[in-house]
């Protein structure tokens, strides 16, 4: 035990040095998939040279010199890509002293940001990293306004430097949740968007109306991005009329960068969300009529949009935990084989924990794939990555490999006997 | 937190159905009970009486199978085989199948017993999960063993049917929420739909009785400027009431007491306690105050710390109904682990499985193989038939039904899955489920899946879901 130890606090140490550079490395004879949709490839290699990937797939040499690992009935794949998640903002979700994931009483909506707000060192971060995740979308929850603010992508890397992107979307609610907020109407969220989205390219435009504007002057600021189509804007929206409600948005608002999230009923929309190119963060394996909005939900949303040719990622904020997503991404694929169910194939289903939610968090083709001129996040699994019994044994995130120690891990480790014959277990450490 | 928006961020999630919020207004719908009268319950008159039957069933025999029996035994190439609503033969290949038995090819596939949750509020939180639906917790006095769950359970839930379809399940213990330090009383449900909830009780299912330890009751009520705000409070109240049902029970118990009779039937053995407690120390506490006021604990539910107590839980035969790998979305929840499950095993406790989830409960093959996957990397190899057993027996067993269900012997219930594959995998489904002997799902039949009255005339009305 005191070797592992040892080996973590080294990387551990490394990593925070902030100096730890990337390691060269090859992974051999491992099923790689590749994260990109296709189907997994056996027998295959992966090269990470200078913290990108250089070469994946079969037929890939390792170059001289390079320290290659036998993979040998391993998984490889891209690191996990979570969105929407609140990583990094919380320790404990009921302790309210602890919970930055929304600012109840804030003055402020739009214009908060959550980039600022993000503990590296959250345990959360490192249970997630364990679990495979390499970058995460984190947002702040809407709240007092509509606008919930600004989010950012992260690495979940074992260093102080946790930000890939900041601001990298604005959050609004919709629906019912939206409603309440607005004023207890979903026609008093409408006029809130509207209004806000006209006050902010009226700020832009230096027509900035001061104290008869109902936004704050911060707010108007930080929706510019928004209003111009520079800065996303995931929408919480589940029931099918509200969709349709954000898919004409978009025409009102041509410019508008829109990701839709949540969407439960979107099944019954598939057709115009393909056709306005929205993509979606669905909620996975919502079945029931949680509220009034989510009627239609059923697991086979996800498959049903994928069908229609509508871009899906699986909603991290929609599990238990973030370390869900591969489970999640499973029971898709299970359903392939129930009778008039929709489901993923095995490929799509690994896309849409990883390129997907790359791609529709603005990280562009350079995440979550397995691919020459990709960021070095790579995990090796003990196994399929999405049946439950598998589980990551070495994260790299730009190439650096990560420690999977945590407080779930020591405590494992403390208790693994009950043993006090000799002191009590406060010295076992 | 008054909204729900991007709904579960910031690791509140759980505390929807098994904490509360304050503002759970409902009022105890006591009434019936009282109207049965003293001279009623003497001539063991039993209020609220399960109306349960069967539905007719074909005999079936299921052939070719790997069979988990739920008792930790496994049977390749196995026969199962029930009629009249029980289980009549389980064996090898050679088992003879009688004449008149639809034989039901199983080869490369599962069966198990029906999947039993210990800790469900479908019905009493069911959805749509709106305030008029909020009837889990009797908030309103922190000790409340007067009340019933089945009095709270809406038996239109569209749950119950997911719980079914997708989890398997056949069996499942309703309990009220944990806001008070005695809830009250749960009930035991067959996953059958019926018009009311005497439809669906477990014939000659014990009573659970709920109780709740740690922050959830000293927040609802500390909160409310009025005892218990501790967890000293938490058991200072908690033995004054035992104290006072002792004095009852002792009694000629003439004068009916909803609540001294409930709390009598635990002393008397016949009502089994099912404690909703997070960390080790404060179950460790609760075993003494068992002992103390002569009653046992049947359950820990969320017993998250219970892999630090694995000993003291083993020797007071207390079982631990536990989520695979939850934590951390309330303080004393924060020492959750994986491997749980496995290191109470290893020190020879008794482990379930369970949901407190409606999602959950969808999918607890899952949270059992998660569960076995994070002891065996620590070098804990638990039997896959073993595993089972989580989500089976050892349910049956601390809910007081195992002499009748949980397991794959002849003369019990025939309450069965087949499942579309090894179901500690994520690539398997129930295909079939059988509630003594009835095939109340089919997947390959699109009629046979139970559909709310809530959900008619809905979007996905009979949708697959």
């Amino acid at each position: 035990m005191s070797t592992r130890i040892t080996f973590a606090a080294t990387l551990a140490a490394l990593a925070f040095a902030a100096t730890a550079s990337a390691q060269d490395f090859a992974i051999t004879n491992a099923t790689v998939a590749v994260g990109d949709g296709s189907e997994p490839i056996e027998n295959a290699t992966v090269v990470v040279r200078d913290g990108k990937v250089a070469a994946a797939g079969n037929g890939v040499s390792v170059p001289a010199g390079m320290p290659a690992m036998d993979g040998t009935g391993s998984w490889v794949t891209p690191g996990l890509v979570a969105t929407v998640t609140t990583l990094g903002l919380w320790d404990v979700g009921a302790v309210s002293e602890s919970n930055d994931s929304r600012a109840g009483d804030a003055n402020f909506g739009a214009a908060l940001d959550v980039a600022p707000a993000i503990n590296p060192a959250s345990q959360h971060i490192a249970i997630s990293r364990a679990g495979g995740i390499t970058r995460s979308a984190v947002m702040s929850g809407p709240s007092e306004f509509i606008f919930g603010g600004q989010g950012a992508i992260i690495d979940t890397g074992a260093d102080p430097q946790p930000i890939t992107r900041p601001r990298a979307f604005q959050t609004v609610t919709l629906g019912e949740s939206g409603a309440r907020i607005a004023g207890g109407s979903r026609t008093a969220t409408h006029v809130e968007l509207r209004n806000a989205l006209d006050e902010a390219r009226a700020h832009a435009a230096g027509r900035w109306a001061g104290d008869e504007a109902q936004l704050t002057r911060a707010d108007a600021e930080a929706l510019g991005p928004v209003v111009s189509g520079k800065q996303k804007l995931f929408v919480e929206a589940e029931r099918a009329s509200d969709i349709r409600a954000v898919i004409g948005l978009k025409r009102e608002f041509p410019r508008l960068d829109l990701v839709l999230v949540g969407a439960s009923e979107g099944w019954l929309v598939a057709d115009a969300i393909a056709a306005a190119g929205i993509p979606v963060i669905a909620n996975g394996l919502v079945d029931l009529p949680e509220r009034f909005e989510q009627l239609a939900s059923t697991q086979s949303n996800i498959g049903r949009m994928r069908r229609a040719g509508v871009k899906v990622a699986i909603n991290a904020a929609a599990m238990e935990q973030p370390r869900y997503l591969p489970q999640f991404a499973g029971n898709l694929v299970s359903l392939q084989r129930v009778p008039r169910a929709a489901g993923l194939s095995w490929g799509e289903a690994l896309a849409a924990i990883t390129s997907v939610p790359a791609e529709i968090a603005g990280l562009g083709e350079r995440h979550g794939v397995l691919k020459p001129g990709a960021v070095g996040d790579v995990v090796v699994w003990d196994g399929d990555p999405l049946e439950v019994s598998s589980t990551p044994v070495r994260v790299y995130i730009d190439g650096i490999e990560q420690p999977l120690t945590n407080h779930q891990t020591r405590l494992r480790e403390r208790y693994r006997d009950l043993d006090e014959s000799d002191l009590p277990k406060a010295y076992d450490w | 937190m008054r909204y729900r928006a991007f709904a579960a961020i910031g690791g509140a999630i759980a505390l929807a159905a098994c904490s509360t919020s304050d503002s759970g207004q409902s009022v105890a719908s006591t009434s019936s009970a009282q109207e049965t009268g003293q001279d009623a319950a003497r001539d063991d008159f039993v209020p609220f009486a399960s109306t349960y039957k069967r539905y007719p069933g074909t005999p079936t025999a299921l052939v070719g199978a790997t069979v988990y029996d739920g008792a930790g035994g496994r049977i390749d190439n196995g026969t199962v085989l029930f009629a009249d609503g029980e289980v009549v033969g389980i064996g090898g290949a050679d088992l003879a199948i009688p004449a008149g038995y639809t034989r039901i090819d199983a080869s490369g596939k599962y069966v198990t017993p029906g999947i039993i949750d210990i800790h469900s509020h479908l019905g009493d939180y069911p959805t749509p999960s709106v305030q008029a639906h909020s009837d889990g917790n009797e908030a309103t006095s922190p000790t409340t063993p007067e009340v019933w769950a089945e009095h709270s359970v809406w038996p239109q839930d569209p749950g119950f049917s997911r719980a079914l379809a997708n989890g398997g399940v056949t069996s499942l213990q309703i309990l009220p929420g944990s806001a008070n330090l005695m809830g009250g009383r749960s009930v035991t449900l067959k996953n059958v739909p019926s018009r009311t909830v005497q439809g669906m009780k477990f014939p000659g299912a014990p009573y659970g009785f709920k109780m709740a330890c740690g922050e959830n009751p000293k927040r609802v009520y500390g909160n409310r400027g009025r005892m218990p705000s501790t967890r000293m409070g938490n058991f200072a109240v908690n033995r004054q009431t035992w104290l006072d049902a002792k004095a009852y029970a002792d009694g000629d118990r003439d004068k009916r007491d909803l609540a001294k009779e409930t709390l009598a039937g635990v002393l008397d053995g016949e009502i089994l306690v099912h404690n909703h407690c997070y960390r080790g120390d404060e179950m460790a506490l609760v075993m003494d105050m068992a002992e103390e006021m002569g009653y046992r604990v049947s359950a820990f539910h969320h017993a998250v710390e219970a892999y630090k107590i694995g000993d003291l839980l083993r020797e007071n035969e207390v079982c631990s109904a536990i989520w695979a790998d939850w934590y951390g979305f309330k303080m004393e929840a924060y020492d959750g682990i994986p491997e749980n499950a496995a290191l109470i095993h290893n020190q020879g406790a008794c482990v379930v499985i369970h949901s407190d989830s409606d999602t959950g409960i969808q999918r607890l093959n899952q949270e059992a193989a998660k569960a076995q996957a994070a002891g065996a990397r620590m070098g804990i190899a638990i039997s896959d038939a073993e595993v089972i057993r989580w989500i089976t027996l050892n349910a049956a067993k601390a809910m007081g039904i195992d002499d009748m269900t949980g397991s794959l012997e002849s003369g019990k219930m025939a309450d069965v899955v087949l499942w579309n594959g090894d179901p500690l995998s994520v690539y398997s489904r129930p295909e079939k489920v059988w509630i003594d002997g009835a095939l109340l799902f089919d997947s390959s039949d699109p009629k046979r899946r139970p559909v709310s009255d809530f959900e008619l005339g809905q979007p996905g009305e009979g949708d697959v879901k």
